[in-house]
């Protein structure tokens, strides 16, 4: 008797939705996926410790290690943080990548795919969860950077400018990272690919002046993403304006084009086997 | 469309590179039955319920379930399916009611629904005292059971169960059996694949043997049993001169020899007559046989005595 009401109630309720809502249900769906992801790092005592401690032993290891012996011109603190916060932003990506390819090799993603959440939901959850992680660690940079005697000079409109690219950033690692979880073939590989990523912002201005790196570097930090980004965050947070904003932001949404496309079509060769 | 089977395959192909996994399966399953996919691995039963489940696409054939078409109309069959691999899908750091509601969110049920539904499964699997502990916490039987749960949320039609009870022990495996049967009598046609002959004779109405991608032999599992004998005898001779003329007598009708050990194995019946008349017609003298024994088929061999007449019977056919 109870069984025949609550499934009715179920029916009521929509257990078979409509053909027409499946728009509104990838929304749904990848939102379900990223509170199930948050939920699972949160409850991962041993991954968040580290992700909590990272930005902290960094912004130490920089300001406190390293700064004496570089010379930028002005205070090294002003100089390191917009390069703290860049290179954080890509070791708090990894956790996408993990996060991705531990799904991909569990069982998990065919009873997703058998319930009809498709990879649009699975890889937007995963993003989605992976940016708001990214953005609370990127707020604690910005905390420890204080307390450890940060003094920029950024207007509101900087600060606003400033937010809005460390956003797009954040975007965009955590795209290419959750796309190299779909070809990692174990969390622990994925792993790797997410630190190789994050490695690309050492040879860039984020910590030594470009000028003073040998030729051959140059060439490449030069011509690298994290250059115009830590540059523009630089230039803002200073309050003298970004310098390379739009050639950060075309940086930026390219990645997250490209990354986009590439997860869709890998998701599909990994799947649909 | 009462009539119409919940599950229909013919001349279905799906290729691993050069490795063929189905070779033109031809299914046809009712509506509100059990069927299960018999065979050891490799036989193709996993490529089978990927592909009917819309996992994975066909390179040939056609097949609908629950009267849709399985690559063309593939959303609307996974609306109505449920699909419990053999890899354990849930998440050892979320609870076991997290886990279902979750689950009935993504089956588009209300956040009221999904919790009432999550609630009346967990009692229903008796998991209702380890409703709230994590999924890590649970034993091998409770996560299976779980993991089932997490297909039922939205009342599904057909559910596919891909060896259910591997690696279970025998107390978790028999509940698992009433939850298999208990779905099918409320009204869902599930289809399951096993290794394992006695759950098949369990579980379902009709079985299907699996070799090499393709259905070799279809029936109850009364009927094949009866086709392979149901009952292993198994002969050691005197000597190397008695094993030469059992083995004369026997014949064809031997399912393994092994001349070394002197050991024969034939299928029969499982009634004492045929037993002992099939020992008085090999050893009418009583010198012959010094030892034997009379067990239950096993898979195995039921297996090779199908596939074996399977293989003749393909081969007369082609003639």
């Amino acid at each position: 008797m109870t069984d025949s009401i609550a499934l009715e109630g179920a029916l009521v309720e929509g257990q078979v939705a409509p053909a027409g809502a499946t728009f509104a249900n990838t929304g749904s769906d990848a939102l379900l996926m990223a509170i199930r992801s948050l939920r699972l790092s949160l409850r991962a005592i041993d991954g968040l410790v580290v992700a909590l401690a990272l930005p902290v032993i960094l912004m130490g290891l920089f300001v406190y290690l390293f700064g004496g012996a570089i010379r930028t011109g002005a205070r090294y603190i002003d100089f390191v943080v917009p390069g703290v916060l860049v290179v954080c932003i890509g070791y708090s990506a990894v956790t996408t990548s993990i996060s991705v390819a531990h799904d991909l090799n569990e069982g998990i993603v065919d009873r997703l795919r058998s319930m009809d959440v498709g990879g649009v939901s699975f890889m937007s959850g995963h993003v989605l969860a992976g940016t708001v992680r990214n953005l609370i660690s990127t707020v604690i940079v910005l905390g420890v950077a204080f307390a450890m005697g940060f003094r920029p000079h950024a207007g509101a409109l900087d600060w606003l400018e400033a937010l809005g690219l460390l956003t797009l950033c954040v975007l965009a690692y955590t795209w290419l990272t959750a796309t190299l979880g779909t070809l990692a073939r174990s969390a622990e590989a994925a792993n790797g690919m997410g630190f190789l990523v994050g490695f690309v912002a050492y040879p860039s201005s984020a910590f030594v002046p470009v000028k003073d790196m040998a030729p051959w570097v140059r060439g490449f930090a030069d011509h690298q993403p994290v250059t115009p980004i830590v540059d523009t965050l630089r230039g803002l947070l200073d309050g003298a304006g970004g310098t390379d904003t739009w050639v950060a932001v075309a940086w930026c949404l390219g990645i997250i084009a490209l990354s986009v496309a590439l997860a869709g079509w890998l998701f599909r060769l990994r799947t649909e086997r | 469309m009462p009539n119409e089977p919940a599950i229909w395959s013919t001349a279905l192909a799906k290729s691993y590179g050069a490795k063929t996994a189905l070779a033109g399966l031809e299914l046809s399953v009712p509506a509100g039955s059990v069927f299960a996919l018999l065979g050891p691995n490799g036989a193709g039963k996993t490529t089978a319920v990927r592909v009917l489940s819309t996992l994975a696409r066909p390179d040939g054939g056609r097949a609908s379930v629950a009267g849709y078409d399985i690559v063309a109309q593939r959303h609307e069959v996974r609306r109505r399916i449920s699909l419990t691999g053999q890899e354990i899908t849930l998440d050892a750091l979320q609870t076991g009611r997290e886990t279902l509601e979750m689950m009935g969110r993504l089956a588009h049920l209300s956040a009221r629904a999904a919790r009432a539904r999550a609630g009346e499964l967990l009692e229903r699997f008796d998991l209702g005292d380890a409703a709230d502990r994590r999924v890590g916490t649970y034993s091998g039987g409770m996560r299976r059971k779980l993991d089932l749960a997490a297909g039922l949320l939205s009342q599904p039609e057909v559910i596919f169960l891909d060896e259910p009870t591997t690696g279970l022990d025998p107390r978790a495996r028999a509940a698992m059996w009433d939850v298999i049967l208990a779905q099918a009598a409320a009204g869902a046609t599930v289809l399951l694949t096993t290794q394992y002959l006695d759950e098949a004779d369990q579980l379902a109405g009709c079985v299907a043997v699996m070799e090499g991608g393709r259905v070799v032999a279809q029936g109850s599992p009364d009927e094949l049993k009866a086709r392979v004998g149901g009952q292993q005898l198994d002969l050691w001779a005197a000597d190397g001169a008695g094993y030469e003329e059992l083995s004369r007598r026997i014949g064809a009708a031997a399912l393994r020899t092994d001349p070394e050990e002197l050991h024969l194995v034939l299928t029969t019946p499982g009634e004492a007559t045929k037993a002992r008349w099939l020992l008085d017609e090999l050893d009418p003298d009583g010198h012959l046989v010094k030892r034997f024994t009379l067990s239950a088929a096993t898979l195995d061999d039921v297996f090779m005595a199908l596939t074996a007449t399977g293989a003749t019977e393909r081969s007369s056919a082609n003639d």
